[in-house]
């Protein structure tokens, strides 16, 4: 009787429906968490995999060895690799192309790499707005490496202890 | 205003090109601010409804977003209107035309404050009621015409609906008339005078909710949404329109949710009298506030809670819905208008005297 007299002024009273003005209502006044983008950014992890990019060593000379074992990894088979002896005898890549749209960004090829030669940096803000530039040669990655040692470099060192 | 304006151009023009002129002006006069108001009220929406899910809303198009509904507009009016190839083209047409002329035309007779309005109309109430329930047909007939299931059922459940409902608004609108003893909404104001406790939101309190409940039905808003009924039927009625024609639908939408939070404010909360009327010191500090800002605080705080109500609820089942009105908001009314009537007989409290 008594519940049934509760249940029957909750009812009339409309407190469920108050509480739930209530609640967006304190919602309303709450700091907001939308990030403007272009002028904000959010932080970016040092594992971030964004663009690809291949090292070099300080003394300028490419790691890459073509072991090719990041073509073998790759579970979308975006990566090409062709290779040659050099000169001095040692073993180089001829070709060396990523497809942008086929890589999933898992970061395989980096894990792979014995020398540290692929790594994906945390450049993720570039566009293709046709075919043809999607596919990364050996040349785009390197000069790609070139430009964000810096940053690479202090990322690889940032993980480094937990590898 | 007008008179004199009128008098005016009569002295060197034809009587009746005088009385043309001075219609057409009264009626841009009330028409542009209201299509401001709607403007800037679907931006008010975006924001205050972003907001209450803790993000901005829109933010892009000028100072924090403020030229928003221009840019909105701008792209519905740019925006090619496809005819579906089955549709009857005479009544996709007039559809919107018949959605927006009753959501305009009542603003005739609704006062802005003390003598300005542009008809006071005796039979006030009566010519709103009437003339908002024929917005109905604007969706039906889109309904109909766009010959498409999803609209036709958007538009077969906007009629069950606005039907059920105004029954229980017409209801919730006797009581009013009962207490105020007129049909005129500027008497319903002026009964209301002498401060808080005069005016009609405390007899009619359930009446109040009750009105605003049937508005919120009326005007297809959030809780009682299922003509649109994203979820289920698309767009509802509107699915097939597109550019301007779909535009037109969204202004009468926003015109009558102006519409009947004016009504709300006139009939329970006072209209343009001052809160502070009847209290001795904010009495006279807050005499210099015109009376369109009382009415316009009041107004906009109504559109709030519209607002405020869609960003909480989730949409009603067509069953509840019909469930909600039938079997509690009229019986509800219709006790309360026996309430009344007591109170009225036993001269109960400020209001019946």
């Amino acid at each position: 009787m008594i519940r049934s007299i509760k249940h029957q002024i909750k009812t009339w009273g409309l407190t469920e429906l108050f509480k739930g003005l209530s609640v967006t209502g304190k919602y309303l006044f709450k700091k907001k968490i939308t990030v403007r983008y272009p002028e904000e950014k959010t932080p970016l992890s040092p594992r971030f995999r964004g663009h690809h990019a291949l090292r070099r060593y300080e003394n300028g000379e490419e790691r890459c060895i073509a072991c090719k074992l990041c073509e073998a990894v790759c579970p979308a088979n975006a990566i090409t690799i062709e290779s040659e002896e050099r000169e001095d005898g040692t073993r180089r890549t001829t070709q060396y192309d990523i497809d942008m749209f086929k890589c999933i960004y898992c970061g395989f090829c980096e894990e792979a790499c014995p020398v540290d030669a692929i790594v994906e940096t945390r450049v993720f803000e570039y566009e293709f707005q046709e075919r043809g530039p999607h596919i990364r040669t050996k040349e785009d990655l390197l000069a790609f490496g070139d430009k964000y040692e810096e940053q690479i470099a202090a990322d690889r060192a940032a993980d480094a202890k937990y590898r | 205003m007008f008179d004199s304006l009128q008098a005016f151009l009569s002295s060197f023009l034809y009587d009746w090109l005088a009385i043309l002129i001075t219609l057409v002006l009264q009626a841009v006069a009330v028409i542009l601010p209201i299509m401001l108001v709607v403007a800037w009220l679907t931006y008010a929406e975006r924001k205050v409804i972003g907001y209450m899910q803790v993000r901005m809303g829109p933010n892009r198009v000028g100072p924090i977003g403020l030229l928003q509904p221009i840019a909105d507009a701008l792209k519905l009016m740019t925006k090619e209107v496809i005819f579906p190839a089955q549709s009857n083209r005479y009544l996709f047409i007039l559809a919107p035309i018949l959605a927006i002329a009753p959501a305009v035309a009542v603003w005739a007779v609704i006062p802005f404050s003390e003598g300005v309005v542009v008809t006071d109309l005796n039979a006030g109430i009566l010519y709103v009621l009437a003339v908002s329930s024929i917005l109905v047909y604007g969706t039906v007939v889109a309904g109909w015409a766009s010959n498409s299931k999803y609209a036709f059922l958007g538009a077969l459940r906007g009629s069950a609906q606005k039907i059920s409902y105004e029954i229980a608004m017409g209801f919730a609108l006797v009581t009013v008339l009962m207490i105020a003893g007129s049909m005129n909404l500027t008497e319903i104001v002026n009964g209301q005078q002498g401060g808080v406790w005069n005016w009609y939101l405390l007899p009619l309190l359930p009446m109040f909710f009750v009105y605003f409940i049937s508005g919120l039905a009326e005007t297809n808003r959030t809780p009682f949404d299922v003509i649109e009924g994203e979820a289920e039927i698309v767009a509802g009625f509107h699915v097939d329109y597109s550019g301007m024609t779909f535009g037109v639908f969204m202004l009468a939408e926003y015109a009558m949710m102006i519409l009947i939070s004016f009504m709300t404010s006139i009939m329970f909360l006072g209209g343009w009298l001052s809160p502070f009327e009847g209290i001795p010191v904010l009495e006279s500090l807050f005499a210099w506030v015109p009376q369109l800002a009382w009415l316009s605080i009041k107004v906009a705080f109504l559109l709030f809670v519209f607002l405020w109500l869609r960003a909480t609820f989730p949409r009603y089942r067509y069953d509840q819905l019909m469930r909600l009105g039938w079997k509690v908001l009229i019986p509800l009314t219709i006790v309360w208008v026996f309430v009344v009537g007591a109170m009225k007989y036993f001269s109960f409290g400020p209001w019946f005297n």
